[in-house]
């Protein structure tokens, strides 16, 4: 039972990130990459203000797998990469804790482009 | 031929492009991407599970994610599971990966320094300097007032 509500909040939370996009999409015409950069940047504000931390706890998964908890982890990096090595890790902080994200990303896509046919663009 | 002035052109826009069905899209997009956190969720239990200390299943479940999408947008599951999901598909990392992959697979034709290497950060590039120069600020804010 504990274990449903765990997976009930984060599909809740999670679908709502979403629903949220999508209103986005719908009303205001953003297209897909300036929702990307909106959340990601919005997920650092929320991490910085430490409005985001207690929703990770809360809802785990649906707060982490969208892209605001990708910005909520960069500001987290940051403040902790300050705390250890002062003004150093105002530069080092956010590529840090979001080093193995990107690099899964780039290898991925890259042996996917190159394992590839070239796509038929119907 | 008549030149449009721009408020001409955007009521031309509005007219041809199809009415947003968001009593269907809004709905759409939550549950696919409720289930992708759901998802997600599930491989934290899993690998928290075997033994990960937090920190480290929380990136195993990212890169898990992103695996998971790279290769669904290599067999081309992912786009067209977007033309219907939206933004249940672009905000999760997995649209993340997929805006990552997607260019690169398209432009392949372009080679391998200008088509793939560059097309890689068409999309992720900005997202991914607006959000370090984004958490810089809060560095220096957080170094100078914290």
């Amino acid at each position: 039972m504990e274990m449903l509500w765990e997976y009930a909040k984060a599909f809740l939370v999670g679908g709502a990130f979403c629903a949220v996009g999508q209103v986005l999409i719908d009303y205001t015409k953003l297209t897909p990459a300036r929702i990307l950069v909106t959340y990601v940047v919005a997920g650092v504000v929320l991490g910085a203000l430490g409005v985001y931390q207690p929703l990770i706890d809360f809802a785990g998964a649906g707060a982490t797998v969208p892209l605001t908890g990708f910005g909520a982890a960069l500001a987290k990096g940051v403040r902790e990469a300050v705390d250890k090595d002062g003004l150093l890790g105002v530069l080092t902080g956010g590529l840090t804790a979001s080093s193995a994200g990107i690099t899964a990303a780039m290898v991925f896509g890259l042996i996917a482009a190159l394992i590839s046919k070239p796509k038929d663009k119907a | 031929m008549k030149k449009l002035t721009k408020n001409e052109y955007s009521t031309l826009a509005d007219k041809a492009s199809p009415p947003t069905k968001s009593y269907r899209t809004i709905p759409t997009a939550f549950l696919v991407g409720g289930l992708i956190c759901t998802l997600g969720q599930g491989l934290l239990n899993l690998y928290q599970y075997l033994g990960l200390p937090e920190k480290t299943a929380s990136a195993a479940v990212s890169v898990s994610l992103i695996f998971l999408s790279v290769l669904a947008t290599g067999l081309n599951v992912y786009d067209n599971l977007a033309k219907y999901a939206g933004a249940g598909t672009l905000v999760p990392i997995t649209g993340f990966a997929n805006a990552v992959a997607s260019p690169a697979l398209e432009f392949k034709s372009e080679g391998l320094i200008l088509g793939i290497g560059a097309k890689l950060f068409t999309i992720s590039g900005p997202v991914i300097v607006y959000g370090i120069a984004a958490s810089c600020v809060y560095g220096l804010l957080y170094y100078l007032f914290g």
